[in-house]
């Protein structure tokens, strides 16, 4: 990865300094899981990610966004990861952005996404582990379109989303890429079955039922039977993105434990004095420079259009995964008591972590695309 | 021309330069220690092809790319330099010249020599005419360097040196060496200066050690009465520990090269097909870490020459690289099974793989321990208290 150009500093100046005004663990999470808010998150703040031009920071310029890149995008979800903002950032602008993009829906939905008023959702998984190919959930062809019936799950968002991606089966068995269809569901499609799940971080993730529902051929993206292609690029937008907002909780995580060791005296010593708290501090820096530098050259071979962007996104995705998981268990260690009480956000990362590991695939579902990908 | 035409057209040229002067031989992977080129006064090549490459980059100052052309040098710039690196990867070419001449002595002497002194040593070293070894360590002045008590005595134009250093690579086989010598025992690390010698001064005698590896000897080495003359010493009289540590800085970002070992592929797809399901997995996920850890070397070396790079992020380098490649070789030996156990044999190249196994050991001991690099970033990069 190079050196950040003086425009990618300024946006990534900018996420910052809004991150951490508006997007605080008090201001968000904690407030919207202690209200118990449906959602997860406020479309206040959703409304003012649009307002920056943050929401459209995909959106073709033609169209009405900022037409930036995977590299910039990550410097975002940098940010989003250490104040653990919740927001469906990366599920709308991010993922389903890039699958809907170059489609005929897109001028349906870019508008509204860049606005910061649309949300998105991303109906992949069906079974407990993140297996895209794997889909089974059927869509026939009736009529002027197609029923879809199936269910499925982890759809981070869904109860709140106005348009939900969702990949179905139109051919072959499942296991093969050929054969899946992108479809674009819109809310309160009749026949769809919506069970909001709050997750462990106070995300709200659903399990969805599809009874015959039934869409249009224009809610295909892409080509029947080809969604293999949109769908890639929506996951490899969200595993990049979500490797990026990793980074951002190991960091944050790791700041915050960092300023613990600094204040916090036991034995009459700050107990950051002592080696064994210092080395592991170190290590975890070293854990969190190398994770951040995949995950931009992830986004950064991504953005080139480069043949090695899928390992690298892979690659990215599992070594953010576990240092985020290194990270936020370090952090509640050396936190000692007090990382353990609910009162502390320290807590928070850890719950964090976990989600956003699993999300679009964890870092054994990775590391064994890496060894795929490499031939062996 | 554009700047970007101007590179895309020097990367035409080095691409066809490369292909013309690089000998075939000297694109296969190194095989064993005896493929590495050293040089030096008594340089040994095994090939005619080694000494032909040496000579080819020598004319062209590719030894040391970037290194102004006055001290033998290309004087390419950082843009030009890489794509260099990246051509001559893409060709599989050799290091034309190991050398810690190169590696370390170099760059301290660009930063803290004087001009009669980079004008005297860099030409040589960058021609792989002298061969260096670094004397810092003592028995007991390890980690704490420091502490170290090799006497220079102050004799007016010169001085005397008695005192023993130890674990210095390559004594036995160098010309020179840059050494630290006690000046003053006033302060402990102010009264150390930097000084240059031949090894064959009277009253130097190495001893070489055997390592667990069974080859690459280092040695415990002996002044007795060296005398040094005082236009010798780099820096200021004791203020060596400034030239010192920069160096060291050099010698970390060298050793933590290692982590990439010498390739940039998924090990996976090196050591054949992988039966055992848990071996696969562990490899793997070896290979996140190995290929994040190139995409960070690649990012830390934009950062150093954009100097964005934190001062003591080569002891977080040294330190991530070391434990990457001990681990990378513990797989290497797994894979192998009993086939890589095999110490003499022809069929195991003499034992190629136990012996790198056994060797990359020391690479979290030399240049500073892992325990050490982690203090380091502790106190300079997290500024920890009391660290
Ligand atoms: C292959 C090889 C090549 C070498 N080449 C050279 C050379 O060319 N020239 C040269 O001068 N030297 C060379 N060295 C020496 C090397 O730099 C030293 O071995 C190294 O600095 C460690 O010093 P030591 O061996 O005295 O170990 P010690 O300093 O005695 O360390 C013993 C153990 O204690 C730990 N320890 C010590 N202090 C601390 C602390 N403050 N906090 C936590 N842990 C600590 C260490 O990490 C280590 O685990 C080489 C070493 C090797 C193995």
């Amino acid at each position: 990865m190079t050196i950040l150009t003086d425009e990618q500093k300024q946006l990534n100046e900018m996420a910052k300094g809004f991150l951490a005004g508006e997007g605080t663990v008090a201001k968000q999470l904690r407030h919207w899981r202690d209200i118990g808010c449906k959602d997860g998150f406020g479309h206040d703040l959703w409304k003012q990610f649009g307002e920056l031009g943050l929401a459209g920071i995909a959106v073709p310029e033609a169209q009405g966004g900022l037409g930036l890149g995977a590299v910039e995008t990550a410097l975002v979800l940098e940010e989003v990861g250490r104040n653990l903002t919740p927001s469906p950032f990366l599920t709308t602008a991010v993922a389903a952005v890039r699958a809907l993009d170059g489609s005929a829906l897109a001028e349906r939905w870019f508008p509204g996404i860049a606005a910061g008023d649309t949300v998105a959702a991303l109906a992949v998984d069906e079974g407990r582990h993140h297996a895209p190919a794997a889909t089974a959930l059927a869509a026939k062809r009736s009529g002027n379109g197609f029923t879809l019936s199936g269910a499925k799950q982890f759809v981070v968002h869904g109860a709140s989303a106005d348009l939900i991606l969702v990949a179905a089966r139109t051919a072959g068995a499942p296991g093969e890429t050929d054969g899946i269809t992108l479809f674009a569901v819109e809310k309160d499609a009749e026949g769809l079955a919506v069970d909001n799940v709050a997750l462990a971080d106070a995300s709200k993730a659903a399990r969805l039922r599809f009874d015959d529902v039934q869409v249009d051929a224009d809610a295909v993206i892409g080509e029947v039977d080809g969604g293999w292609a949109p769908l890639s690029r929506a996951l490899s937008a969200g595993r990049a993105g979500a490797a990026a907002e990793l980074v951002g909780v190991a960091a944050g995580a790791a700041d915050m434990t960092n300023d613990y060791l600094k204040q916090r005296k036991q034995f009459g010593r700050l107990i950051g004095e002592f080696q064994a708290l210092q080395h592991r501090a170190a290590h975890l820096f070293s854990e969190i420079e190398i994770a951040r530098a995949a995950a931009w050259k992830a986004a950064e071979l991504l953005d080139k259009g480069d043949e090695r962007a899928e390992l690298m996104v892979s690659v990215a995705k599992a070594k953010a995964g576990r240092a985020a998981k290194l990270s936020a268990q370090e952090g509640v260690q050396m936190h000692g008591g007090i990382g353990m009480t609910d009162e502390h956000d320290i807590g928070f990362y850890m719950k964090r972590e976990a989600v956003l590991g699993a999300l679009f695939g964890d870092e054994r579902f990775h590391a064994n695309r890496v060894a795929q990908l490499s031939g062996y | 021309m554009t700047a970007e035409q101007d590179l895309d057209s020097f990367r035409a040229e080095v691409r066809g330069w490369l292909s013309a002067n690089c000998p075939p031989e000297m694109r296969e992977p190194i095989r064993s220690e005896s493929d590495v080129c050293w040089g030096g006064r008594n340089a040994v090549f095994t090939s005619p092809a080694q000494k032909q490459w040496l000579d080819a980059m020598t004319s062209r100052g590719w030894t040391v790319p970037d290194w102004p052309k006055a001290y033998g040098g290309g004087g390419l710039s950082p843009a030009e330099t890489k794509i260099l690196r990246q051509e001559m990867a893409a060709l599989g070419c050799r290091s034309p010249l190991n050398s810690f001449g190169i590696s370390m002595l170099g760059p301290a002497l660009l930063k803290f020599g004087t001009e009669e002194q980079k004008l005297e040593y860099l030409p040589p070293i960058a021609r792989g005419e002298i061969r260096w070894c670094q004397g810092y360590s003592e028995p007991n002045a390890g980690s704490d360097l420091a502490s170290l008590a090799t006497r220079a005595e102050d004799r007016g134009d010169h001085f005397i040196v008695n005192g023993q250093k130890v674990w210095t690579s390559y004594a036995d086989k160098a010309d020179w060496i840059f050494c630290l010598v006690r000046t003053s025992t006033e302060s402990k690390q102010g009264g150390i200066s930097f000084v240059l010698f031949d090894m064959e001064s009277s009253g130097v005698s190495t001893k070489p050690i055997l390592l667990i590896s069974g080859y690459s000897p280092f040695c415990e080495t002996f002044f007795d009465d060296v005398s040094v003359p005082k236009a010798n010493v780099v820096g200021e009289i004791n203020r060596g520990w400034d030239v010192a540590k920069y160096l060291l800085g050099h010698e970390r970002e060298m050793i933590s090269g290692m982590g990439l070992g010498g390739e940039r592929k998924a090990l996976g797809a090196g050591v054949g097909p992988i039966d055992d399901p848990l071996l696969r997995a562990e490899i793997a996920e070896f290979d996140v870490d190995s290929l994040a850890f190139t995409a960070m070397s690649e990012h830390f070396i934009d950062q150093l020459k954009a100097g964005e790079a934190h001062p003591a992020m080569p002891s977080m380098m040294k330190y991530a690289g070391t434990e990457l490649n001990k681990r990378r070789h513990e797989l290497i030996m797994a894979a192998g099974g009993s086939d890589a156990l095999e110490w003499d044999s022809e069929r195991s190249k003499g034992g190629k793989a136990p012996r790198d196994w056994l060797r990359t050991k020391a690479n979290s001991i030399e240049g500073g321990t892992s325990e050490i690099q982690l203090n380091i970033v502790a106190k300079h990069i997290l500024r920890l208290p009391g660290a």
